[in-house]
């Protein structure tokens, strides 16, 4: 392995790829970095898919150029594809199989990784190993794809909304699962449109939409750097006594005053004086309030303040 | 040496549980070929198409079609005179009915024949002389009325009956539902395999991963000459037993013959499926290309029946060729030096079927 690359495991430089009638991938640039669980968000059809089949070696790009682990596809595809571990959207695996049978199946294509048997236990399955795997819940599905992701002890993970349709209490259990790969230091590139997932497993997230990063940094930074700390969202006024939106503007410490549903969105900086403030603003408008509650700001807040629009609206 | 034992035992399990202790089931092509076994092995409706439904089939048709010793022919008569004379004829059935009832039986085929006292005694037979039965019945029942009324033939003839294996109906249905029971199962098996795969994007998982994508292919291959060996046991077992068909051939050009053909079919499955993305489409694909070869390559009946200008077309099909050359083996001994033009067809279809699915085929 060449050791200029040896820091980053993914290197993308200027992607495009367009199909008939939309550009899915516009000029894009990425680096992910050995050892960390990079995020990919974006709103359906923002490229995400798209770029990571590319990464994958399944698309091939209009131009661009893509190293993953100091290799390219066109001329080292065999070792590429023993050291990466893939798991598609949406992928059905054969519904008559077991669970074994379809771990020994993926694991005979792999020159290294664990027996069968001890990838299934990784994931939580052994309960599950001689189930057909049309008789699994959705997030055994999930977790038996991520073990065929798995099997052949990969240095590089990727997964594609590897919790989307999923219960909470299976979502979890996923990223439990995602966490520990990510403890061993290798690499992961993950894509979601959930937000929550990204803050709590990304060391890093790009942001993109209509194919174009619009935002790099780590979840921290980027809600800081966009949007105020806090949220504060509240219900107020009636057809009597309107509430009169600009005046709140004025209060000290509000940044952006956004309604939404009937409700108003207020981004702050600090809620101890914020909150007070608006209080009094609200008693000498004579505004019954009806409901008031507080959040940090999450990503799904920067990508509401970068595009105007909710991640899932589409 | 008890502890010799135990550790014997423990050796013993450690190797069990080490993933290197079976290296040839861990080979990715035995495994894929042990996929190909359990997807189809657990859809018990591919086991009945496969297996029992051509041997109902063969049955049924064997059945209904059997070479029934001496038929026996119903007649209608209207007088009793003629009921005597005719009842003298043992392979006529005679019923006595009333002119009414006679002419319904009659219509509704019932009765091959009506007989019945003309004008000044003479005897008149209605039947429909489109029909061999009629015809037959005819025959037997002038002969019968001729003799009972005194005549005598002026050629003494007697009658030698041989009734020969492999010229009956049954001898000539196996080896076409052998043929048509190849196609099938090859098509069927590799089309909808491959496109559900597609359909489901397993196929592209499953590039996603090292494995060597020929490897995919070729395990549909191997399980299709194991399986070929069950079908053509069973079919070909199935008529030696119960029928008595013949196979006069060598068994070595009959599975040469069964291989080539299943493996010409088999590329043809991969062509019909190398794009179709749904199962509504690749079934329709599948059942175009199939159904005029159901028609037309002789499973049935003869392909001859069709015109002549349309046998260089019928002769140049795959199911035709097929056929043809397993009638050759089993029937009539052939060798394959025989039948070089039937295996140069098959041979021709594998060829450029599997060199336009290799150039056709997506894997998403």
């Amino acid at each position: 392995m060449p050791e200029i690359a040896s820091k980053s495991a993914l290197r993308v430089r200027q992607l495009r790829k367009a199909y008939k009638d939309v550009v899915a991938v516009d000029g894009l640039d990425l680096e992910v970095q050995a050892g960390e669980c990079f995020g990919l968000l974006g709103p359906n059809g923002a490229g995400k898919t798209t770029t990571v089949e590319i990464c994958e070696g399944l698309t091939q790009p209009d131009s661009g150029e893509v190293e993953a682990l100091g290799l390219r596809w066109n001329s080292d595809a065999a070792q590429l594809r023993q050291r990466l571990g893939i798991q598609l959207q949406d992928t059905q695996l054969s519904e008559k199989l077991t669970v074994y049978e379809t771990v020994r199946l993926f694991r005979s294509f792999f020159r290294q990784g664990a027996g069968a048997s001890e990838i299934i236990a990784r994931v939580q399955l052994e309960e599950k190993q001689n189930s057909r795997v049309g008789d699994l819940s959705g997030g055994q599905k999930q977790r038996l794809a991520l073990a065929c992701a798995l099997v052949g002890d990969p240095d590089f993970l990727f997964l594609d909304e590897p919790t989307t349709g999923l219960d909470p209490q299976a979502r979890r259990q996923l990223w439990e699962l995602i966490e520990e790969f990510k403890e061993s230091g290798r690499t992961i590139l993950l894509t979601t449109h959930y937000m929550d997932e990204a803050e709590r497993l990304c060391d890093r997230v790009a942001i993109m939409d209509h194919g174009k990063e619009i935002a790099l940094g780590t979840p921290r930074e980027l809600i800081s750097a966009t949007c105020a700390e806090q949220m504060v969202e509240f219900t107020a006024g009636s057809v009597s006594h309107a509430l009169d939106v600009p005046a709140l503007r004025r209060i000290e410490g509000v940044r952006e005053v956004r309604t939404e549903n009937g409700a108003v969105l207020l981004q702050v900086t600090e809620l101890h004086t914020s909150v007070p403030a608006l209080l009094a603003e609200l008693t000498r408008q004579n505004v019954p309030l009806t409901e008031l509650r507080t959040h940090s700001a999450t990503l799904e807040d920067v990508f509401v303040t970068l595009t105007g629009r909710h991640l899932r609206d589409e | 040496m008890s502890n010799n034992t135990i550790s014997d035992v423990r050796a013993g399990v450690a190797e069990k549980k080490s993933p290197r202790a079976n290296s040839l089931a861990d080979h990715a092509l035995v495994q894929l070929t042990l996929v190909r076994f359990r997807e189809f092995i657990r859809e018990p409706e591919a086991l009945f198409w496969v297996f029992v439904f051509p041997v109902l089939l063969a049955a049924g048709l064997g059945i209904a079609f059997r070479n029934r010793p001496a038929e026996v022919l119903r007649i209608a008569v209207v007088t009793p005179e003629l009921a005597r004379s005719l009842r003298q004829e043992k392979l006529l059935d005679v019923q006595q009915l009333d002119s009414e009832a006679a002419q319904e039986a009659l219509r509704t085929g019932k009765v091959a024949l009506l007989a019945a006292p003309g004008s000044s005694g003479t005897v008149e037979y209605r039947y429909d002389d489109t029909n061999p039965e009629g015809r037959a019945a005819r025959l037997l029942a002038d002969r019968a009325i001729q003799k009972a009324a005194g005549r005598v033939d002026p050629v003494a003839t007697t009658d030698e009956l041989m009734r020969e294996t492999g010229s009956r109906y049954i001898d000539f249905l196996i080896p076409g539902l052998l043929g048509m029971n190849l196609m099938g199962s090859a098509i069927w098996s590799m089309g909808f395999a491959i496109v559900d795969a597609r359909r489901k994007k397993l196929l592209k998982r499953l590039v996603a991963s090292p494995m060597p994508r020929p490897y995919y292919l070729l395990s549909f291959l191997l399980s299709r000459i194991l399986m070929l060996v069950v079908e053509v046991g069973v079919l070909v077992g199935f008529g030696a037993l119960l029928f008595h068909v013949p196979v006069r051939g060598s068994l070595l050009d009959l599975g040469v013959v069964c291989l080539l053909a299943s493996l010409s079919f088999s590329a043809l499955g991969l062509l019909l499926a190398s794009r179709a993305r749904t199962i509504e489409a690749a079934s329709g694909l599948m059942n175009v290309v199939m159904m005029p070869m159901w028609i037309a390559s002789g499973v049935f009946f003869s392909s001859q029946k069709f015109p002549d200008m349309m046998q260089p077309f019928i002769k140049a099909l795959p199911l035709t060729a097929v056929i043809d050359a397993l009638r050759a083996n089993m029937l009539q001994g052939s060798n394959l030096a025989q039948m070089a033009s039937q295996v140069g067809i098959i041979i021709f279809w594998l060829a450029i079927c599997f060199a336009l699915a290799l150039k056709l085929f997506r894997w998403r």
